[in-house]
């Protein structure tokens, strides 16, 4: 079968490419929108926090031998408690400044992680195997869905609707939202403001280090692999705008699936299709679809 | 003494200094180039220090410009102010463009807008095919201005670069002192006062941008005559990061902020290097000599302290330090 002179297994594979690009997106920014709402924080680092949890499960395999699934959770640990350091070291000595100097300080932050790891490893790829319950393809009739590829979109959305209800649905998340309103007014309440900071810091850096895990079979692990998405993410989040978390993950997925969509009918435009979609809600929407101008 | 007082013997001093500069043995070609990015950093200064608007797309007008002098005197064989003039007139264009869309959102959401933005004419720079992709555009001819004072002499070429940033960086205290220049500052102390009094913000707002763009643009143009090439690098975000990081190192609050960071900066990624072999030397500690691969780290270091514990950045800690001494001794101002 064929639409538009594109096979439909070709199109099909590429879709799914995409969603597995948007989850990225939303776990990344919706990382990023849990880290604004409580620090006013547009957190730079979050790309090089992804790379780190990748290249972290690599540096795991081959020189500890450790394998994929433990990973999976030793990394965002291992990032999470990377994110206590930086917010207890760096982050809480500009909260009451401008938000540039948050965006200015996690930038050079990133740079000092990016370029560390980069006098060491070099800019090639280092391969990761793709985990052996994982490995090869189910075929579906319609199409052959790389049992790989399927895993990495339904973590993500599993992970992804756990954050959603924590937020959303539980006390702790009542807690946190209310803090994000008015900080003041919870610590009064006897709740441990600094604390919840760190940990919402710890907590954005543990997914986007789990987006990292999840990436290093997929992607080439480099050091910089965090660079361009960081910016792909920025536009995701101008485009949904922060206040929701569900228009995150939703913005971000749908996003990939564009970004797949234009792979197959215009590959040039690939890359740049994101940033034309946010300079059209601009227009449209300012405030973003999702977002509620402050 | 006062600061005000203090200003214009500073100036004074540096243009002379600049003059002489090539006669007691500075590189043309370095000051050259440190003097494009200190025209750039004073017009990315116009923005962040004088409307309160962080952009963190300067490096679309920059490299944009770039390419667009560096094809037109290179494939249509225009000349050198022709080429210049064509790369301030696309930063302008393309800082009109930029700026439309910016001005939509306020604070953190419109730098993340500019820094989009420029990241969409990095990927369109590396497919188009005038640009050369990875390779650039290269061996771009300075000609002769006005198709007769031969450029293709580093001393020649160093004045004009020269008088064009002077002219440049006269035209943006002007702009800063006018009238227009204080309805800026309104807009970065008070957005909602200077709605308030009547003023059209955006607008106030988007030619600011232009300005700011067209002379970024300028930049860029000088900068591919000086050094004969135009590359991705200058299009690629981390020169719009460098852009802030020389503001951010020199002072935002300031003019000659910008130009002291820029001085700073450029000299310190060019003897870095050589320092950190100094420093293997000293402390034995062999790290060090790699130091010069290491630009990145230092860089983000940099960034790092600033934004802790550096804010003003070297002219704002100089102003603050004659301020202080000029209340002491009771002169005031």
């Amino acid at each position: 079968m064929e639409i538009f002179g594109v096979s439909m297994p070709a199109m099909l594979s590429q879709l799914l490419l995409g969603l597995v690009n948007g989850s990225f997106y939303a776990i990344l920014s919706l990382g990023l929108a849990v880290i604004f709402g409580l620090l006013n924080v547009i957190n730079f680092a979050h790309g090089a926090l992804f790379m780190l949890g990748a290249l972290i499960t690599w540096m795991a395999m081959s020189y500890l031998g450790v394998n994929y699934w433990v990973m999976l959770i030793a990394a965002p640990l291992l990032v999470g408690v990377v994110g206590v350091v930086i917010e207890r070291l760096f982050l809480r000595w500009i909260y009451k400044l401008d938000h540039l100097y948050g965006l200015l300080l996690t930038l050079g932050l990133t740079m000092v992680i990016e370029g560390v790891f980069r006098s060491i490893y070099g800019v090639s790829g280092l391969g990761y195997d793709t985990p052996e319950l994982l490995e090869g393809a189910t075929n579906l009739g319609f199409m052959i869905l790389p049992n790989y590829r399927a895993w990495v979109v339904v973590a993500s959305i599993v992970v992804c609707i756990a954050t959603w209800y924590v937020i959303e649905k539980t006390k702790l998340g009542a807690y946190l939202r209310a803090g994000t309103e008015n900080p003041r007014l919870v610590e009064a309440f006897g709740v441990n403001v600094p604390v919840m900071i760190t940990l919402t810091y710890a907590f954005g850096a543990a997914l986007a280090a789990f987006a990292g895990v999840l990436a290093a079979p997929v992607y080439q692990v480099t050091p910089l692999m965090g660079q361009n998405l960081i910016i792909v993410v920025f536009a995701v989040v101008v485009i949904g705008g922060m206040g929701s978390i569900m228009g995150s993950i939703l913005t971000g997925l749908g996003l990939g699936v564009v970004e797949g969509f234009t792979k197959v009918f215009y590959p040039e435009a690939s890359s740049t299709v994101v940033f034309v979609i946010m300079a059209i809600v601009l227009l449209i929407r300012p405030a973003g679809l999702f977002g509620k101008e402050k | 003494m006062n600061v005000k007082k203090l200003a214009p013997i500073g100036y004074g001093l540096l243009l002379l200094g600049l003059i002489a500069a090539p006669f007691v043995g500075a590189y043309p070609v370095f000051v050259m180039k440190l003097l494009c990015f200190a025209l750039f950093a004073t017009a990315f200064n116009l923005l962040l220090g004088y409307t309160g608007l962080l952009s963190f797309g300067h490096a679309a007008f920059l490299g944009g410009a770039a390419y667009v002098t560096g094809h037109a005197v290179k494939v249509w064989g225009a000349t050198p102010e022709l080429g210049l003039l064509a790369g301030t007139l696309s930063g302008a264009l393309l800082g009109l463009v930029m700026g439309w869309f910016t001005i939509r959102r306020q604070g953190i959401y419109a730098t993340m807008i500019t820094l989009a933005l420029a990241q969409m004419l990095f990927f369109a720079a590396l497919q188009m095919p005038f640009t050369g992709g990875e390779d650039g555009l290269q061996g771009v001819p300075r000609g002769k201005l006005f198709g007769m004072l031969d450029l293709s002499s580093d001393l020649t070429m160093y004045y004009v670069c020269l008088a064009v940033v002077v002219i440049a960086f006269l035209l943006i205290v002007r702009t800063i002192h006018s009238p227009f220049g204080q309805v800026l500052r309104g807009i970065k102390e008070n957005e909602p006062r200077a709605i308030s009094l009547g003023y059209d913000t955006n607008r106030f707002k988007l030619l600011a941008f232009v300005i700011s763009a067209a002379i970024a643009g300028l930049a860029g143009s000088l900068k591919t005559l000086v050094l004969g090439f135009a590359t991705l690098s200058d299009v690629h975000w981390s020169a719009s990061g460098h852009v802030v990081l020389m503001t951010l190192v020199g002072g935002m609050g300031s003019l000659a902020g910008p130009l002291v960071g820029a001085a700073v900066v450029v000299a310190l990624e060019n003897k870095i290097g050589e320092l950190g072999n100094l420093l293997a030397k000293l402390t034995t500690i062999d790290w060090f000599n790699t130091l010069g691969e290491s630009v990145t780290i230092v860089t983000g270091l940099i960034f790092m302290i600033c934004v802790l514990a550096f804010r003003r950045g070297i002219m704002g800690e100089i102003v603050a330090w004659l301020e202080r001494r000029g209340a002491g001794g009771g002169n005031g101002h």
